[in-house]
């Protein structure tokens, strides 16, 4: 019973953050995951996400392809996401 | 009683308590998912994490990925390497039926199986993917699509075509027959011509590609187009409507493609005729004239019928493309929304990015991008962003992007399937 309770509390612990993703956060995943060439970005920083996205935007930092995503998001955008994906440490690797 | 008799067996599946949806506050509700393909199975595992009871219909054990089955064809990679199963999302406590779905009965939320059964739905998303048009190009049906593979479906398609280009001698003849927009993969066609190029190009260099082409512009063109004269001159030729590169009619026997201008015989012919949504959105009355699904960019949900979502290349998505990058992404958002309307709420809109990796030899990729957003009832592209790889770029450069491409299809099957 005990065991049933936290796999519930767990699962809402884990739905939590899913109803309040903001926009354009879904496609994050597409590409970052944990493991291979793309970072992972859950449980990093939001600080550390919304300064890459602004370095990718001005062009200071170097880009195969996130120069020409981050573009399409402003500040405030950026700062949700990043926030949202910082959050979803649950979610990141074991 | 199907739909009952659904929501009990998830229940009886194993960690069922987790997720038994009236333990966590969504009621009884049901989503059924028509399709297990990026945007079915991606949209049915993202509605399983949001605890909403969910039923997935494919009628196939596994699903065979089309993209980097441009590389199965040029012989640079395995089929087996595109296939994944459903085991990920039956762990989770999705409901996998294998089987067709051959009708909705909107006004009662039924979903009709081909032996007959009905799930009762409270929302249905149709992820069909796309249906080829055998009655489109004169000359061309199921029948030709065995001498004249079209190979636009991952699978027995895939390998017939990479079987035929092995049989042809050293010094033949390649023709691929690109079709007007809209299609699934606008890339797609010239990154098999790069990659049959490669093979042509390595083991039978006296052949030629001839590409005919039912558009006068095409994506990452200038992109390709710069590859194609620094990789593979001489060999492969590009005809654009303009040119009279319309395939207007084709002749299975004679491996004969005929254009406005004349006529080319082959000795592989690979025709890549015109499409439309799946069969099941043209049952369902979701599709328009246009043979695709008009939906609401935010929701998801269908212009024409209420009730169902389509999501992937059955749906007019505006400017993004038909693509699996998209269609994941339409599935998460479409999921999102659903669960959020079971509440009773309104969902917010959501912007959405797509990534396009193409290969033109092993080791040289190239992509394009964009970002789009509900506006006037479309999606429309976010202007300042997106675009294709730069065209002066490095070897480095394109080489970073092949490797990109590999760890995209790493993690979206993974995530999709895994």
């Amino acid at each position: 019973m005990t065991t049933r309770l936290l796999l519930v509390a767990l699962a809402v612990l884990a739905a939590a953050p899913a109803a309040a993703q903001p926009s354009g956060a879904a496609s994050c995943a597409g590409c970052h995951a944990a493991a291979g060439p793309v970072p992972g970005l859950e449980g990093r920083p939001a600080a550390e996400i919304a300064a890459a996205m602004a370095a990718f935007r001005s062009g200071e930092r170097p880009a195969t392809v996130m120069d020409r995503i981050a573009k399409g998001f402003s500040d405030d955008e950026t700062r949700a996401i990043a926030e949202w994906l910082a959050g979803r440490q649950d979610h990141a690797r074991p | 009683m199907p739909g009952r008799r659904a929501v009990l067996q998830g229940i009886a599946a194993g960690g069922a308590a987790l997720w038994a949806p009236s333990v966590l506050g969504q009621g009884t509700a049901r989503v059924v998912v028509v399709g297990g393909g990026f945007g079915g199975a991606g949209c049915a595992r993202a509605l399983r994490r949001r605890d909403v009871a969910v039923t997935l219909v494919e009628p196939e054990e596994r699903f065979t990925a089309c993209p980097f089955s441009n590389e199965v064809i040029a012989g640079l990679r395995d089929l087996d390497a595109q296939r994944f199963g459903y085991d990920g999302l039956r762990r989770e406590g999705v409901e996998i039926v294998h089987r067709s779905a051959t009708a909705v009965d909107a006004r009662y939320r039924r979903v009709r199986l081909d032996d007959g059964t009905e799930l009762a739905y409270d929302r249905l998303v149709l992820a069909p993917g796309i249906e080829l048009r055998f009655d489109a190009l004169p000359g061309y049906d199921q029948v030709a699509a065995e001498a004249m593979p079209h190979a636009w479906k991952a699978g027995a398609q895939t390998l017939l075509l990479r079987r035929q280009l092995e049989a042809m001698p050293d010094g033949g003849v390649v023709a691929i027959a690109a079709p007007a927009n809209p299609f699934r993969c606008p890339p797609g066609p010239y990154e098999r011509a790069s990659l049959i190029a490669h093979y042509l190009k390595t083991r039978k260099p006296r052949s030629k590609l001839i590409v005919l082409d039912a558009k006068d512009a095409f994506s990452k063109q200038r992109l390709f187009q710069a590859a194609w004269e620094a990789l593979y001159p001489g060999l492969l030729e590009w005809v654009p409507l303009s040119s009279g590169g319309r395939v207007t009619e084709v002749d299975a026997a004679t491996r004969t493609l005929v254009t406005e201008f004349g006529s080319h015989r082959a000795d592989v012919a690979n025709v890549i005729p015109p499409q439309r949504a799946g069969a099941i959105a043209q049952a369902a009355g979701v599709a328009d004239q246009t043979g695709w699904c008009p939906i609401d960019p935010v929701t998801f949900e269908s212009r024409l019928q209420t009730g169902i979502h389509v999501i992937g290349d059955a749906a007019i998505a505006g400017a993004m493309p038909k693509s699996a990058f998209a269609a994941n992404g339409q599935a998460q958002v479409c999921a999102a929304a659903i669960a959020t309307l079971l509440r009773g709420e309104a969902p917010a809109e959501q912007k959405l990015v797509n990534t396009c990796y193409s290969l033109v030899a092993p080791g040289y990729g190239i992509s394009v991008a964009g970002v789009y957003r509900p506006a006037d009832g479309l999606l429309r592209e976010v202007e300042g962003a997106g675009g294709t790889s730069p065209l002066d770029a490095p070897p480095e450069f394109r080489e970073m992007e092949a490797r990109y491409a590999e760890a995209w299809f790493e993690t979206i099957t993974g995530s999709v399937f895994g």
